[in-house]
């Protein structure tokens, strides 16, 4: 059962170091965004700070967005998806694994990184372990949410700008309540009603996100 | 033998012909029944309801509004039940039917969108706000949206409604949350007033007309759905026997 859940990972993460500089896009492209911010609105740092919380979030979700095309993609072209319903191990486990990794690879590095993108638009020290959590939280769902859209529309030709807009609806509430917390820390106040929301968002998207997933996945391989 | 011959005439509905001649007898009786409805509904609501007295003429709106909104979120259910009918009998006419539920479901939802941006300029001083409700309501629409495109960007047609079906499913998380965001947040929109169960907190005389639009807007809603699905199935099933039949023995000669 574990094994082939245990290889793909191995494969993936293997993938993802070798390709080095395609796997850091998303993370170049986050602080590609962020840099932007204060170009577009101006460098006041009030302004900026009461902006930072949602900046930082809206530029994770498009940078999660990026590696979400090629996430099922290259697997259905060599017939390797194939291979997970004839193989050994169950679809669905492997449908988390393989979203497991991607929140590695895209996911992790937000997490680890928004420290200095807090910093970069003044976001106040209070809010910032409120900014981590969310990003905790919260970033794995965008994978999840993200991997159901990717395998939704596998089997199109025209699958980026439709995945966009298929995530864009889904991920409206994790967007909400994480902003609101670290808005909520930064003027001093408790965020642990959004925090226990937003873990909500994460429990519910981790049940039944991999079970659309792999029958969305089986629908395209059929 | 009244249950069994249900069965029977349920599983004939299966059958593209059968499902196509269901649908060209029903609709011309729901369109006639929405244009009787809406006809004492709108006279009722324009002529016969007294004015507000604070907002004037103007709250007249919400006999298009409401009905509207409750029809984009009871579109969303009619279609999610389609849509497990679909995917556990796989039922072709079905998923067909669930396909057709979305475009007339997210008209509904722009109209109630719309007319609430309308109302809200003179009443709340704005086209738009990011309250619960409203924001919800504009997700429902994105939601209806990337159903159809999904459905589009399919080549083949069946796979495309099959896949569209789960993002269906899915989709159905928001309509709690549209429902309940007047309760769990205190934004601009305000709560329900009607209520099915206990006193509805809105004066009688506006109820006769809300009933009966809200009753026209369904029937359309089958009407619309019932000629799109009809449409549909014509469009995928042009090149097939029984619509050559369907068009007449001459047409089918001349091909030939």
């Amino acid at each position: 059962m574990l094994s082939p859940m245990k290889a793909l990972l191995r494969r993936d993460l293997r993938l993802a170091v070798r390709h080095g500089g395609e796997s850091l896009m998303p993370l170049i492209f986050l602080f590609a965004v962020i840099i932007l911010v204060p170009l577009g609105v101006g460098p006041g740092p009030n302004l900026l700070a009461s902006i930072a919380p949602g900046m930082i979030w809206v530029a994770a979700l498009l940078a999660s967005l990026l590696a979400l095309e090629q996430l099922f993609r290259p697997d259905l072209e060599d017939g390797t998806l194939e291979q997970w319903w004839v193989g050994a191990g169950s679809p669905a486990a492997l449908v988390v694994t393989r979203l497991f990794s991607h929140w590695l690879i895209t996911g992790v590095p937000v997490i680890v990184f928004a420290p200095l993108a807090a910093e970069m638009l003044y976001l106040p020290d209070s809010a910032l372990p409120t900014l981590m959590l969310s990003l905790l939280i919260g970033t794995p769902v965008l994978s999840l949410v993200g991997g159901l859209a990717s395998a939704l529309t596998l089997g199109t030709n025209r699958g980026s700008v439709l995945l966009s807009i298929l995530v864009f609806p889904m991920v409206v509430p994790v967007l909400i309540f994480a902003t609101g917390g670290v808005a909520a820390a930064a003027e001093g106040l408790s965020a642990s009603a959004h925090m226990g929301l937003l873990t909500a968002l994460l429990i519910l998207a981790v049940t039944l996100v991999p079970l659309a997933t792999t029958a969305a996945l089986r629908l395209n391989i059929e | 033998m009244i249950f069994h011959r249900l069965k029977v005439g349920f599983h004939r509905l299966g059958s593209p012909p059968t499902f196509h001649k269901l649908c060209r007898v029903l609709s011309p009786w729901l369109w006639a029944g929405f244009l009787v409805c809406a006809a004492i509904g709108l006279y009722q609501a324009l002529y016969v309801v007294p004015p507000d007295y604070q907002q004037g003429d103007s709250y007249r709106i919400l006999f298009i509004h409401v009905p509207a909104a409750w029809q984009a979120m009871a579109g969303y259910v009619i279609m999610s039940i389609l849509a497990v009918i679909a995917l556990v009998w796989r039922i072709r006419t079905v998923e067909i039917m669930t396909m057709a539920a979305a475009p007339v479901g997210a008209a509904f939802t722009a109209l109630c969108l719309a007319t609430g941006s309308l109302w809200g300029k003179p009443m709340w001083g704005t086209w738009w706000a990011w309250d619960a409700r409203l924001t919800s309501m504009l997700v429902l629409l994105f939601i209806y949206l990337g159903i159809m495109g999904l459905y589009a960007a399919f080549e083949d047609r069946r796979k495309g409604a099959r896949v569209a079906c789960i993002l269906v499913l899915v989709g159905l998380v928001n309509i709690p949350l549209i429902h309940f965001s007047v309760e769990w947040w205190t934004t601009l929109h305000q709560g329900a007033t009607i209520r099915l169960l206990g006193e509805s907190r809105m004066h009688p005389s506006m109820m006769s007309p809300l009933i009966w639009m809200t009753v026209g807007v369904k029937l359309m809603f089958g009407a619309a759905l019932l000629d799109r699905a009809r449409n549909d199935l014509i469009d995928q099933d042009r090149r097939k026997n029984w619509i050559r039949q369907l068009i007449g023995e001459g047409a089918t000669g001349d091909n030939a």
